[in-house]
Order: C-alpha cells, then sequence, then structure tokens
C-alpha cells in the first residue's frame, strides 16, 4: 500500500518537473499551473505513503536509505510547496523539484520493503534527531537553489547579455533573501540535529562524541554554514559569495548524508 | 449580412495620408450618423487613432458598401478615392474578424504589445453605443475583442517587458532590487533622459531622490520637481554609500566614479548592490567599477540593448498571440455562422410542423369516427414523417455551418423547400 502510493507520488513529480521545465522555457501560465497541481497532488500521496509505512512499521520511517532519500524529498517538495504558495518565485519550480525528484527517484531504486528497526535505532530520538538532521539538510537545498539562480542570474546581468533567465529568473534581491532565509531557518535545525544526535549517542553509545564519520562531517558542514551565517551579520558577505558558500555548503551536506554512508564505515551505516 | 472592415494603418499609409484621414470626435458622431441614415452600411463604428484610421462595419451586400464607405471616406476629407486605393485595405468575414482581434490585442501595433490601442478603441466602441451606430453584430465582435485582448494579457508577455531605455533602466533596477520603494536615488547631471528615468523610477515607489548638478539653480529647480534634496556637486562621493541607484548624463570629459572609490563605497554599505546608470557621453563611470560584485553599471548602449532584447522577447511572445488569436476567430466565426444556419433550420421546421397540422386537419375531417388513441397515433405518424425527412437537411446544415459556403447551403434550403414563400420566383 505504501509502496503503491510512494509510485503514484513519483509519477506525479516527473509530470511537475516536466510541467515546471515546460514552464521555464515558454513561460505559460497552465505549464505553472498543472505543474504545482501535479506537484500537490504527489506530495499528498507521498505524506500518505509516509503515513501507511508508519502505520506499519511502528516507528517514523527514516531508518535506511530508502526511507531517508524519500523524506529527504519530501521535507523538500513540504518547503517549496509553502513557498510558492507565500511567496510564488518566479522559476523556482523548475530548479528545486528536480533536485527532490532525483532523491525521491533514487529512493525508489532502493529496496523498499519495511525491515524491522535494529535495536540501536529503537529509541524516542530516532525521530527528533532524524527529523531535524533532515529538515535542516532540505532548507539546506533551497539555500543551494536560489545560490544557483542567484549566479545564473547575476551573470546575465553582469555580462549584459539578456538571454532567456534574465527573463525568467527572480530578481538578486529575492534570490539573496532565499538564500538567507534558508540559511536562518536550516542552521537551527543542522544546530538540533547534531545536539540530539549527541545526547542520543550518549544513551545508546555512552558517549557524546566518538568522531565517527558521520559526526566528523556534520561538524564540518556546520562550521560551513556558521561561517556563512555570521559573515553575514558581520561583515556583510552576501550576493555572490553567499551564493558560492551555500553551494559549497550543500555538497558538504549531501556528502555528511551520502557519501559517508556509501564510502565511509561506521556507527551511522545503517542503510 | 456581413461584417467588414475598411481602413489604412501605418503599415499601408504614410503619417501624410493618415493624418488628412483622421476623424475628430465630433466628426467621428457625424459620420456614423451619416453613414447609418444614408443605409451604406447596417452597422458602423469608426476607429480613428494616429497609426489608424479604420471603418467596422456590418453590411448587407459587401463590394457596394466597401465602395460606398470609399466615396464616403474620399469626400469626407476631401481627397481623390485613387489616394484611398492605394493606401487602404479591406478585410470580410473570418479576416475582419481576425483584424478586430489583432487591433484589440496590440498585435497589429507599431510597438507590438503598447496597451493604448485598446483604450482607444473601447473610446470608439463607445462613442459608437452613444450614436447608435452600432447594433447586435458589432456589439458582439467588440465585446469578444476586449476579452480576447485580457486574455492575451494575461496569458502571454507581449506586453511585459520595457521597450524604452527610461522604463528598461527601472526594469533593471528591478531586477537587482526587486522592490525599489524605499530605496534613494542620485541625479548627477540634469539631462532630459535622466529626468525621465527619475520619473519612471518616482511613479515606481521611489521616494528619497537626491540631485547634484554643477548649476545649482537647475539642481534645485529638478530637486523641486521630484520633491528631493540638492546634494552639493563637491559632496558627492561622500554621500554615495547612501544611495541605491545612480543617474549620471554630465557632459563632464572625464570620468566621475572609478574603481577605488566606488570599492571603498562598497565596505562602507556592507555590500548591498549598487545601481548605476550612466546616460552621459562621454560616460562619467569608469567601465571598470563594473568590475567590483554587486555593482552595476549600465550606460546607454546597454540599456539600448536591453531594449531591443525586449522587443524580441515581445516578437516572440506575439507569435504565440496569434495563435491564441486564430483560436478565438475560429470560435467566433463558427458562431457567427451557426447564427446564420439557425433561422433556416427553425423556418424549415416551421414550415413541416404547418403542413402537419394542415394535413391532420383534413385527414381527421374525413375520418370523424376515430377514437381519441387513434387520433394520437395518426398525429404521431405525421410528427415522425416530417421529423424523419427533415433530419438528415437540418443535419447537413448544421455541418456546413463553418465552411465557406454557407450560404450557398443556406441559399439551396431557402430555395427546396420555398421558405421565403412566394416572394423568390
Amino acid at each position: 500500500m505504501n509502496v503503491a502510493f510512494f509510485l503514484i507520488s513519483l509519477g506525479c513529480y516527473f509530470g511537475a518537473v516536466f510541467c515546471h521545465l515546460m514552464n521555464l522555457i515558454n513561460q505559460r501560465v497552465w505549464a505553472r499551473q498543472w505543474g504545482n497541481l501535479l506537484t500537490l497532488s504527489g506530495f499528498i500521496f507521498h505524506t500518505l505513503a509516509l503515513i501507511v509505512r508508519l502505520w506499519h512499521s511502528g516507528h517514523i520511517p527514516i531508518a535506511n536509505l530508502h526511507e531517508s532519500l524519500s523524506f529527504f524529498g519530501w521535507a523538500i517538495i513540504l518547503f517549496y510547496l509553502v513557498l510558492e504558495y507565500k511567496y510564488r518565485i518566479p522559476s523556482l519550480g523548475a530548479f528545486v523539484l528536480p533536485l527532490a525528484l532525483v532523491f525521491v527517484f533514487s529512493a525508489s531504486m532502493l529496496p523498499k520493503e519495511i525491515q524491522p528497526l535494529i535495536p540501536a535505532l529503537q529509541s524516542m530520538w530516532l525521530g527528533i534527531h532524524t527529523t531535524t538532521s533532515f529538515g535542516g539538510y532540505a532548507t539546506f537545498a533551497f539555500a543551494f537553489v536560489a545560490g544557483i539562480m542567484y549566479l545564473i542570474q547575476e551573470n546575465q546581468l553582469r555580462s549584459k547579455k539578456i538571454g532567456l533567465f534574465y527573463y525568467r529568473l527572480p530578481s538578486l534581491e529575492v534570490l539573496d533573501d532565499l538564500i538567507h532565509k534558508s540559511l536562518v531557518f536550516g542552521f537551527p535545525l543542522l544546530t538540533i540535529g547534531i545536539i540530539t544526535g549527541s545526547l542520543w549517542a550518549n544513551t545508546a553509545w555512552g558517549s557524546y562524541w566518538s568522531w565517527d564519520p558521520k559526526e566528523t562531517w556534520a561538524l564540518i558542514t556546520w562550521f560551513i554554514y556558521a561561517a556563512l551565517v555570521h559573515a553575514r551579520f558581520t561583515i556583510g558577505w552576501r550576493g555572490r559569495k553567499s551564493a558560492y558558500l551555500a553551494i559549497i555548503g550543500f555538497c558538504f551536506v549531501l556528502f555528511t548524508f551520502l557519501g559517508v554512508n556509501l564510502l565511509l564505515k561506521g556507527l551511522h551505516s545503517y542503510a | 449580412m456581413e461584417v467588414i472592415v475598411f481602413g489604412l494603418n501605418h503599415k499601408t499609409a504614410p503619417v501624410e495620408i493618415r493624418e488628412k484621414l483622421s476623424f475628430s470626435k465630433s466628426q467621428i458622431s457625424y459620420a456614423h450618423k451619416e453613414c447609418i441614415n444614408s443605409q451604406i452600411v447596417q452597422e458602423l463604428m469608426i476607429l480613428s487613432t494616429c497609426n489608424r484610421v479604420e471603418l467596422f462595419a456590418v453590411v448587407n451586400s459587401t463590394e457596394e458598401s466597401v465602395k460606398a464607405l470609399k466615396e464616403f471616406l474620399a469626400k469626407f476629407h476631401h481627397i481623390s478615392p485613387q489616394i484611398l486605393d492605394d493606401v487602404s485595405y479591406f478585410y470580410t468575414q473570418k479576416e475582419a474578424i481576425r483584424h478586430l482581434f489583432r487591433v484589440a490585442c496590440s498585435l497589429d501595433s507599431m510597438v507590438i504589445g503598447e496597451p493604448q490601442i485598446l483604450g482607444q478603441l473601447k473610446e470608439a466602441y463607445n462613442q459608437a453605443l452613444e450614436d447608435r451606430s452600432i447594433g447586435s453584430w458589432l456589439t458582439e465582435l467588440v465585446e469578444r475583442s476586449f476579452h480576447v485582448a485580457k486574455k492575451i494579457r494575461t496569458e502571454t508577455g507581449i506586453c511585459k517587458n520595457a521597450v524604452s531605455i527610461s522604463f528598461a533602466a527601472v526594469e533593471l533596477a528591478k531586477k537587482i532590487f526587486d522592490k525599489i520603494e524605499g530605496k534613494s536615488v542620485l541625479l548627477v547631471g540634469a539631462g532630459e533622459m535622466s529626468e525621465l528615468a527619475a520619473r519612471h523610477l518616482l511613479s515606481n515607489g521611489v521616494t528619497n531622490i537626491y540631485v547634484a548638478n554643477r548649476t545649482h539653480e537647475r539642481a534645485e529647480e529638478l530637486a523641486r520637481q521630484f520633491n528631493g534634496q540638492v546634494l552639493p556637486f563637491a559632496s558627492v562621493k561622500e554621500n554615495l554609500e547612501l544611495m541605491d541607484i545612480i543617474i549620471t548624463s554630465t557632459s563632464a570629459p572625464h570620468f566621475l566614479f572609478n574603481k577605488e572609490e566606488v570599492q571603498k563605497t562598497l565596505h562602507r554599505r556592507k555590500n548591498r548592490p549598487l545601481f548605476f546608470i550612466d546616460i552621459a557621453v562621454p560616460r562619467n563611470v569608469d567601465p571598470a567599477v563594473s568590475k567590483c560584485s554587486d555593482v552595476y553599471v549600465y550606460d546607454i548602449d546597454d540599456l539600448q540593448m536591453v531594449v531591443n532584447s525586449n522587443l524580441l522577447e515581445r516578437q516572440k511572445e506575439a507569435k504565440y498571440a496569434e495563435t491564441i488569436v486564430e483560436r478565438f476567430v475560429e470560435q467566433f466565426w463558427e458562431k457567427l455562422n451557426s447564427r446564420n444556419v439557425v433561422p433556416t433550420i427553425v423556418e424549415l421546421t416551421q414550415k413541416f410542423e404547418a403542413i402537419r397540422q394542415q394535413e391532420l386537419k383534413k385527414a381527421f375531417s374525413k375520418l370523424p369516427n376515430l377514437s381519441d388513441a387513434e387520433r394520437e397515433v395518426i398525429s404521431c405518424l405525421a410528427s415522425a414523417i416530417t421529423k424523419k425527412m427533415l433530419h438528415d437537411p437540418i443535419c447537413l446544415l448544421k455541418k456546413k455551418s463553418n465552411c465557406s459556403n454557407t450560404a450557398y447551403y443556406i441559399q439551396a434550403a431557402k430555395e427546396l423547400f420555398n421558405l421565403d414563400g412566394f416572394k423568390r420566383p
């Protein structure tokens, strides 16, 4: 049941990405409307899939790689829908939805059966630690996408080669603001994610911090975003520089999330 | 009944002729009444702007009416009909509908997507309503054209991007700052173009305008106009950090702003973006300034380039708009034609019904002893026969209602069934 819902939502997301790319190319109002309708329906099915999965397994469905990727994609879509409803930033969907689709699609390639929760993960911390971490990751995905959009638009304005993107992308101010908002929202989430992880580690492994690769990389990521937030508030780091850092930061997020699981062995290898 | 357009526009006639043929408001009113009273046309609406003079009319016979309209126009404006032959066009039927829709959507304008034409069309329409020169056909057509224009405006980008240099500057400012309300603008030098750009910025919500000029009086005059403040020319550089948009247009032979100074200013304003609009020739802002990050420098050529690419963008959108217009033309054409067929179908069924009633009466008078049930059966039989006989002709008429030769089928039906009674031999 949950797999069926999940696959329906994946189909909707494919359609949504297609419509949003159409809208990016020819700016048709209907393409955007269809894109958002499909995103919303995909999101509803995805949410149902998560709820059914939670019901059947009895734990938060973020306990293996399929579940994490799926939840990551879900969180990005959730934030996108909120942003679209509140701010209607032009062409945001065409940039952020493909990213979400990549995660949801990779999730669909992995074994989707519900596995019994291994004893190490049976804790109330699981829910808090994973949702805050992935919430943080998802907001950083927006900083990343806004960073890319900023660099494209800035390049158009600076090189004075007025092209397709000049007309389609929002203003620099809006993009810079989106980077800023994502950081202000995502940074505390990541911080809480790390702190709860550390508290949980103390009860599960007997020590707050054990330099497990996941912990190390999460800390590096945290420092990057801390530097970005700090520089913004003190010396007015903004625009192109924050855009670059937001992109680099997200690469670290991806490595912390996927690279560590797939390449390095450590306490966090549950996938 | 047919819809026609007769007229001329900026593509077919030079301004010397257009100005001779243009109508003033009272002239339009007179012409409306004159043409309707003399029965040249059934309905009429005259649209007269600086780029076009067009007569939209509903007529009984196209050729006669076009000839009469041409003569009327020539006589009215005292020019020879031969000149009119060379510069005018006329469209009938579908082409006429398409032409009106394209005019309303500003697809036929000199600058594609300019918004004035719709207002002018509305004025012409109201005038025609006032003069009672417009009937149900034109009313419906013109109202429809307003609807199409609205649709095009919202669904395509033909009127989106700026096509003048001063508007392009405002648009660029919006691409950088998003909202320009509350931003500060500095005018250095007081040229006509910079004044225009400042005016557009003001109407887009900028409130703080500073003016610096070598001659103090001129600066004060401008500042008064914009409700702004005068900045002594010498103190421009110290106050640069307060500004967001700087419009330069002095005749200074050297650069007023160089990279090092701007870089310093940027530090002081925590890298908030600066936008230089350099309208002066020779330029007032060193091109190297644009190497600073978060600083954008547009000179007059850059602005022109933006305008050009905006025009290209509009043309692209216009192509899409044409397909939408075409869809509406087809729709309206079908409706008009089905309206052409409907009266014939009604006449046809009425005639058959009359025959049925008549024959039933005859039959019943010959068979007085029938029971009600028997009468009912016979009545139904007659009704079924007429219906079945009419079924195919009606279907054919409906099917043919949107081809080019509808009139031919209508005529055939009328003659075959003698619908016009004994008027026709």
